[in-house]
Formats: C-alpha cells, sequence, structure tokens
C-alpha cells in the first residue's frame, strides 16, 4: 500500500501522502472481474460513487464507496470511523463504575445492553451475585429498550423506504418508553441505570402501573404498524426478494441477531445462554426463512410483540429484594446507614473516592442485544481501573456483510438493505 | 464454557496435532468457567481452523490487548463460540512490539476483516496476508497506534473564559 | 467608560425604570443600557474582522426592511440533517410528535446544504469527520448559523481524549446547548434563542432582563489592543468602586 511520492511537476503540486493513501485503494480486481462478465465489448463504465459520511440515508456517519455499472452494485467498500470516540481508551482511564457512562454511549441506540454487558463482565470477574430483584429489573428496562431500539429503526427504515408518516407513530411510543426510562432513572437517553451488582435505584411508586399501561398498548400498536406496512404494495416489493444472503454465509461473517435470524438460523443468547433470569420467561424467538429484506423486516416487527410479552411477566412476578448487591465493597451502602455504621462510611469513601477494586484477570462476556451479539470483554489488572474494556459491538461486524448482501442489485435495493441491516455507527465506530 | 479437563483434552488434541506440535500451545487458563488457551503466534491459522473442526465453528470477537508491561506485549484474542454445544473459547496469541506480525486468519474466517484492522489501527499488529491491512477508525494519515498502553489519552483543555485562547 | 452616579430622577425618566435595584445596578455600573447595542463594548474585543461586522450586523437594527427580512428569516430555519451521533436521535425527537419543531415552522429538513441554512452539531465531532463537517459547512450559502448541541461538540463532552474535536476550533458557532444528550425541549430552547439571535433581538436572558449586561467574566488580557487593566471587580459595598475597563 505504501507508494513513493510522485515527483512534483511544474503544474501540479505533489500529493499529500493522505492523498496517495486515498487514491490507492484501487479498483483493479473490480475492473477484471467487469472483463470476465463480459463488459469489455459494451461502452459501460464503472463509477464509483462516494455516498459520503453526511447523507440522509447512511443512518449515521457512515461513507459507502458504491461502485456501479449502471444502476447495478458490483461492490461495496464501507468507509468507517467518522464518530470514533476513542471510548475504550477514554474507559481505561476512569474507575469501574465511572466506565458505565462512557460505555453507554457507545451504542446510542442500546444503551442500556452497553451496560448491561460491561456490568455482566465486571461481576464475573469480581464474583458478585445480582439479586433476583434486580435481575428482573434489568430485563424490564432490556427489552424496553430493544422495543425503543426497533422502533427507531422502523422509523427511520420506513422514512428511508419513503414511508414517512411511520416515523412519528414510531416516535410516539419511543416517547412513551423514554417516560418510563425518565420515571426510573431521571434521564432520557444514557440513564447509568445499571451498575455492577444491580441497579442503581428501585423502581418509583407509579411505575409499575404506568408500565402496565403501556404493556397494555403495545400490542395494538404494532398492530397498527402491521396493518400500515405489512400489506403496503410499495413495502412489499421493495422488501421482498431483495439482497438475500444465506445462513451459512452470514455465519463466516460472524452475523448474528435478526439479520441471522431472518435466514433461519434461531440463534439467540437469551435462550441459548440464558443470563440474567430471562430462562424464568416464556417468549418465542422470531425466526425468517429466505434472508432477503423482507424478513428482516418481519422478524424485527416481530420481536416487539416477543418483548412485550417478557416485560409484562416479569412485572408481574417482580420479586422482592434489595436492588443491587449487598457487598460493600462493589455497591455503595443507603445513605441512611452512613449515618449510624462506621464501616459504611468508610466504605462510601473507598468506593466514591477510588473504586471498586476488582481482582485480576480477564472476561468475555456477551449478550444479545437489538442486533446481534453484544460482547464485552474486561482486563483486570487488580487496580480499580480497568486494564482493558473492548466492546464487540454487533454492527461492527454486521457491516462486513453489507457487500456480498448488496451486491448485484439496485442503488435502491442498497438503500434497503442498509436500513434493513440497522447500522448503529457509535457501536460501529466506538 | 468447557471445564478444566475438558481444556485440558483439547490442549491436548491440538498439541498432538502434527501440523502444530508440541509447542504451539504455549498454556491454558481456566478462570471463572472459562477456558484460554495460549498459542504461539505462528501456529494461529491451523489452531483455529483445528478448532473449527472440534466444534467451535463461530468466530465471535478478534481484539487486541496490551499487556505492558508485561512482555511479550500485544495479545490478540479470538473467541471461539459453538453453537451447537453453547460453548466458549478463547485463543490468545500475544506478539512483541519489537516484531508486531501474526498470520491474518482472514481468509478462513471472513468474519475477522474488519476486526483485524481495528487490531492493526488500535495497537500495530500487521497482520501478515489480510486482504487489505488499513486504518479503519482513524484516519488514513494518523501515526501512531492509540489503545496501546504509552499512547496518551490526549484531549483539550475544556475552554472556559479564563482560559480561552481563541 | 465612566461611572456616572446621578441621583434618582434628575434626568431619569422614572417610567423608563422597572425597578429601583435596576437604576442602582445600572448607574453604577455605567453600562449604556438605552444604546442601540447595550453589549457591543464589551464583546469588542471577542470578535475580529468579519467575524466582529457579522455579529454588529445581526445585532443593530437598521431599517424596517432588515427587520421584515430578519423575521421572515428567523420563522423559517431549514435545518441540515446532520445527525452525528446519540444527539442526533432527539434532534429526531424535536421533529417528532412530542417536541414539535413544525409549529415554529422548522421541520423543513433539508439534506443537502447548500439548501439549508442551520446546521445542527449533534453528536461527537471526531478528528476525522471535523473536516467533513467544515466543508458542509463552507458549502451552506449565507445566511447560516449553527447549533452546537450537546456536550461533546460544544466542550468535549464526556470523552476528553484524542479522538474528538470541539467544535468551537473549527467553526463559529452561534448557540450552544448543553446537556448529554439534551432534552428535546432543551433544544427546542436553544433554536428559539436562535430564533431571537436572527430577529436582532438578541436574549442574553437572565443578564437582560435584570440589567445586569456589565457583568460578563473577561479575560484578563486581550490581544485586541485594549488596556489589560484586569479582570473588573464589583465591590457590593463601595460605591465608587473600580470601572471596568474598556470603551
Amino acid at each position: 500500500m505504501t507508494e513513493t511520492p510522485t515527483q512534483a511537476s511544474p503544474d501540479t503540486p505533489a500529493k499529500s501522502t493522505y492523498r496517495q493513501m486515498e487514491e490507492s485503494i484501487t479498483l483493479a480486481p473490480i475492473e477484471e472481474q467487469i472483463a470476465d462478465w463480459g463488459g469489455g465489448h459494451e461502452t459501460q463504465e464503472l463509477l464509483t460513487l462516494n455516498m459520503g459520511p453526511h447523507h440522509p440515508a447512511t443512518h449515521g456517519v457512515l461513507r459507502l464507496l458504491v461502485t456501479l455499472q449502471g444502476e447495478v452494485v458490483r461492490d461495496i467498500k464501507p468507509i468507517i470511523g467518522y464518530v470514533h470516540t476513542g471510548i475504550e481508551k477514554t474507559a481505561e482511564d476512569k474507575a469501574y463504575w465511572k466506565v458505565i457512562p462512557v460505555l453507554e454511549r457507545m451504542d446510542y441506540l442500546s444503551y442500556y445492553f452497553n451496560a448491561m454487558a460491561y456490568c455482566t463482565a465486571v461481576e464475573d470477574l469480581a464474583q458478585v451475585e445480582v439479586p433476583k430483584r434486580a435481575q428482573y429489573l434489568r430485563v424490564i428496562h432490556l427489552e424496553l429498550n430493544r422495543i425503543m431500539s426497533h422502533l427507531v429503526w422502523l422509523g427511520t427504515s420506513a422514512l428511508d423506504l419513503g414511508a414517512i408518516s411511520m416515523f412519528w407513530y414510531c416516535f410516539r411510543e419511543r416517547e412513551q418508553i423514554l417516560d418510563l426510562f425518565e420515571m426510573s432513572s431521571g434521564q432520557r437517553m444514557h440513564t447509568r441505570y445499571f451498575q455492577v451488582g444491580g441497579v442503581i435505584e428501585d423502581i418509583p411508586a407509579g411505575f409499575a402501573a404506568k408500565l402496565k399501561a403501556f404493556v397494555d398498548v403495545m400490542p395494538s400498536r404494532a398492530d397498527q404498524y402491521n396493518a400500515l406496512l405489512h400489506g403496503n404494495e410499495i413495502v412489499l416489493q421493495r422488501l421482498r426478494g431483495t439482497c438475500q444472503l444465506d445462513a451459512e454465509s452470514l455465519l463466516q461473517l460472524g452475523v448474528t441477531g435478526p439479520l441471522l435470524r431472518a435466514a433461519g438460523n434461531p440463534w439467540d443468547l437469551r435462550k441459548a445462554a440464558p443470563y440474567s433470569s430471562y430462562e424464568d420467561f416464556d417468549f418465542k424467538i422470531p425466526v425468517g426463512t429466505v434472508g432477503d429484506n423482507y424478513d428482516r423486516f418481519a422478524v424485527r416487527l416481530a420481536e416487539i410483540y416477543e418483548s412485550v410479552k417478557i416485560i409484562s411477566q416479569a412485572l408481574d412476578g417482580l420479586p422482592d429484594g434489595p436492588h443491587i448487591t449487598t457487598d460493600r465493597k462493589i455497591a455503595l451502602p443507603p445513605r441512611h446507614e452512613l449515618a449510624t455504621s462506621m464501616e459504611a462510611l468508610i466504605h462510601h469513601f473507598k468506593l466514591v473516592t477510588e473504586g471498586m477494586r476488582v481482582p485480576p484477570g480477564e472476561v468475555y462476556s456477551a449478550i444479545e442485544a437489538p442486533r446481534g451479539e453484544l460482547g464485552c470483554f474486561v482486563r483486570s489488572d487488580g487496580s480499580s481501573k480497568p486494564a482493558r474494556v473492548h466492546m464487540r459491538d454487533p454492527s461492527f461486524v454486521n457491516l462486513q456483510a453489507l457487500s456480498s448482501m448488496a451486491e448485484g442489485s439496485y442503488i435502491a435495493d442498497l438503500i434497503a438493505t442498509l436500513a434493513m441491516l440497522d447500522p448503529v455507527l457509535g457501536g460501529i465506530d466506538r | 464454557m468447557p471445564d478444566a479437563t475438558e481444556l485440558e483434552l483439547i490442549a491436548q488434541e491440538l498439541r498432538a496435532d502434527p501440523g502444530l506440535g508440541q509447542d504451539a500451545v504455549l498454556g491454558t487458563l481456566h478462570f471463572r468457567d472459562r477456558g484460554t488457551i495460549e498459542v504461539a503466534p505462528a501456529h494461529i491459522r491451523p489452531a483455529l481452523a483445528k478448532l473449527r473442526g472440534r466444534g467451535y465453528s463461530f468466530l465471535s470477537s478478534v481484539h487486541g490487548v496490551d499487556y505492558h508491561p508485561h512482555e511479550p506485549r500485544l495479545g490478540v484474542h479470538y473467541e471461539m463460540l459453538d453453537m451447537s454445544a453453547v460453548d466458549r473459547l478463547t485463543v490468545k496469541a500475544r506478539v512483541p512490539t519489537e516484531a508486531p506480525h501474526l498470520p491474518s486468519v482472514t481468509p478462513d474466517w471472513p468474519t475477522a476483516n474488519h476486526q483485524e484492522r481495528e487490531v492493526y489501527d488500535m495497537f500495530g499488529v500487521v497482520f501478515d496476508g489480510h486482504p487489505d491491512l488499513r486504518r479503519i477508525l482513524m484516519p488514513e494519515d494518523y501515526e501512531g497506534h492509540p489503545q496501546r498502553r504509552d499512547f496518551p489519552v490526549g484531549g483539550e483543555p475544556v475552554l472556559f473564559t479564563f482560559n480561552d485562547s481563541q | 467608560m465612566e461611572v456616572r452616579r446621578e441621583p434618582l430622577g434628575a434626568e431619569v425618566d422614572p417610567r423608563a425604570l422597572r425597578i429601583r435595584q435596576t437604576t442602582s445596578r445600572k448607574l453604577l455600573r455605567g453600562a449604556d443600557i438605552e444604546g442601540p447595542n447595550p453589549g457591543a463594548h464589551l464583546e469588542e474585543g471577542k470578535l475580529e474582522g468579519e467575524e466582529l461586522e457579522r455579529y454588529v450586523h445581526e445585532r443593530v437594527l437598521t431599517t424596517t426592511l432588515d427587520k421584515a427580512v430578519a423575521w421572515a428569516r428567523s420563522n423559517s430555519f431549514f435545518p441540515a440533517t446532520f445527525g452525528l451521533a446519540c444527539c442526533a436521535i432527539e434532534m429526531m425527537s424535536i421533529v417528532a410528535a412530542r417536541v414539535d419543531v413544525a409549529r415554529f415552522g422548522f421541520e423543513a429538513f433539508r439534506a443537502s446544504p447548500r439548501q439549508a441554512d442551520l446546521l445542527v452539531l449533534s453528536g461527537r465531532v471526531s478528528i476525522k469527520m471535523a473536516p467533513i463537517v467544515r466543508r458542509i459547512y463552507d458549502q451552506m450559502l449565507e445566511p447560516k448559523w449553527t447549533i452546537s448541541m450537546g456536550a461533546c461538540c460544544s466542550s468535549m463532552g464526556v470523552f476528553n481524549n484524542y479522538a474528538l474535536v470541539p467544535s468551537d476550533k473549527f467553526m463559529p458557532i452561534d448557540v450552544h446547548v448543553p446537556g448529554c444528550p439534551p432534552r428535546p425541549e432543551a433544544l427546542m430552547h436553544g433554536v428559539l434563542k436562535l430564533r431571537k439571535m436572527v430577529q436582532e433581538d438578541p436574549d442574553m436572558s437572565w443578564r437582560e432582563r435584570y440589567d445586569a449586561i456589565g457583568t460578563e467574566e473577561r479575560a484578563p488580557a486581550f490581544e485586541s489592543g485594549r488596556s489589560a487593566a484586569g479582570p473588573p471587580t464589583f465591590d457590593a459595598g463601595s460605591n465608587g468602586g473600580e470601572a471596568p475597563s474598556g470603551a
């Protein structure tokens, strides 16, 4: 990839190394392939289009170098890194519980999941037991977040496809969910609700009633979305049969989540390796048949119904108990104890100033996020700050499947596929 | 998660494989119900192929770790998943900073494409045989490998009125 | 600027005063509130050249036509669809039904920067993205405004590290909206503030309401040639107090 700098001629200035590197992304293999396809005797040229980072349909700052032959996509090169925030590096600099707000902002539509993956990894390392009530509360918030993420996906995807009014319907429900989040934690997004050992606060009075009202109304709302989109001829034409990819190729590419389930493989970590009391709940995994865009769309829509079922079961069976572990070396003691107990005061002091100490070791722990397998690798060296935090983000790995999916289809199908892929650039770029 | 004995059996199998040899497996670790096998860097591709034969057919994650100040400093972890038995296994390979070369597993496992590029970008581990080893998250002409431990976190002093240099 | 001490009611029309307290504060600080440009003498040193002209131009009321044009411009911002990260989701929320930006006429989000006049920087600006943001800002036609939404682009936000650039460093920002992410209502408040600014009625908010225009902190030494007399000291007790330097 390294080239010697071109000599500056009198007319053209010397190219900067950056320019050379940019121009060194060669399309020679594609051109050979085009020649194989018999494009030699036609006067069609390949057009490389830059769907730049600023584009209404790229779901964030994703840059795609699309090589087109006419309107047919021949190759896609995604270029990412435009919202790279150095989250993992920042996380090494902070105490264990201070990492949680930093990591939450990674995949900004599934913030509870980011925190959950990290908390399960640290709880594994520190061998902390999460009380049952905290597990159920976590499940409730995780499934609410899953519904919310799918709603945003649905709204923005429909916007891309042209069904603009879906956006307002989905965001109407999203506002209800965000009201619930605000009730339990005070913030709409990036709530810092999950802590190592449980959740930061028990749910307030009235939360259960509001949640019940939401759970009762959500299935009918999802029916509205179905009615609006499922029978719509344009949506069906655009999604059925386009950009299909079979489960084997998806597994080779490391794709998990609704994309894999749409192709027929019922792999879901909530059922396969249950964590946080998911085994107590009765729910199904929606699975597609063909693996085209329509299946991806239908699988996510069906997952909303399943999540509602999980939430109502968790709400009905919510056990009593503490909302965070009682291990004072991990979780802050309740404030009323600070007035009476000396140890509580010392624990509080140590936790707030230095942070919790976690025994040295490395752990990789994975959960099922709305986009696939979200893994968190934490390496601890025994001090109060993690030595390495890596999030295995599902969108980052799923994006590699885009070129296989969209090859040979039209640009409009590319847009639809990108929408159905549900990439969240915060997670991709971290 | 393989338990300790099964982990040793896997390690034995790897050592016994003619393509790998006795010195391929540098060690095993069973920690918090998870198994880790450390493999010599040159043998990573056949080791993963052998594990694929044993059922670990899904490569979940390829990520890098900087073990500074312990040498060899740069480690690359390969998280394997056996979907039928729901079993996870970590394969580790460590390379020093002076010769940070590892054979790329992208030809066998296409999922490692972007992930190895990220390890290259953030840590400087060069994957030989990778089809397109370029920086993925940082700008193409960036110098340095940000997630190494001796790279500063960086950042700006926050602009208040008293230090408003604009 | 010198401190003028006047007895109440001498040349000051009592009906022009809202409350007694504001009068005494005005007298103490000697700020020329009745003038056309109340805050200008303080802002001088901060802006230079073309930015200063733009600032003054936006604030000085000239003719009725200008006022009408400003009114029209302010009520029909065309924001550019420019979502970077999490703040983009909250920006989408202001388009949604609860906090409805269409009430004010701002729902026409244009995809092309050449058709837009408001750039809402929503999210963290990484070093790879900064030149692209600047290019998009340059592609917008005058008059254009920017809102820096959220903590990450206003300051460094939650992440103070190698990968981010505060947006002040490469483009002029009119309104900063703090929050992580700011509530849709907060962003709406920021947009409405910008609207007031464009209507050449810059809402300095509490400073204007309480006639405390002369109380902003200023950096000790400017390069603009003003005398570096140090930050103004406000001694509530004494009347004669140190005069803030500058015209």
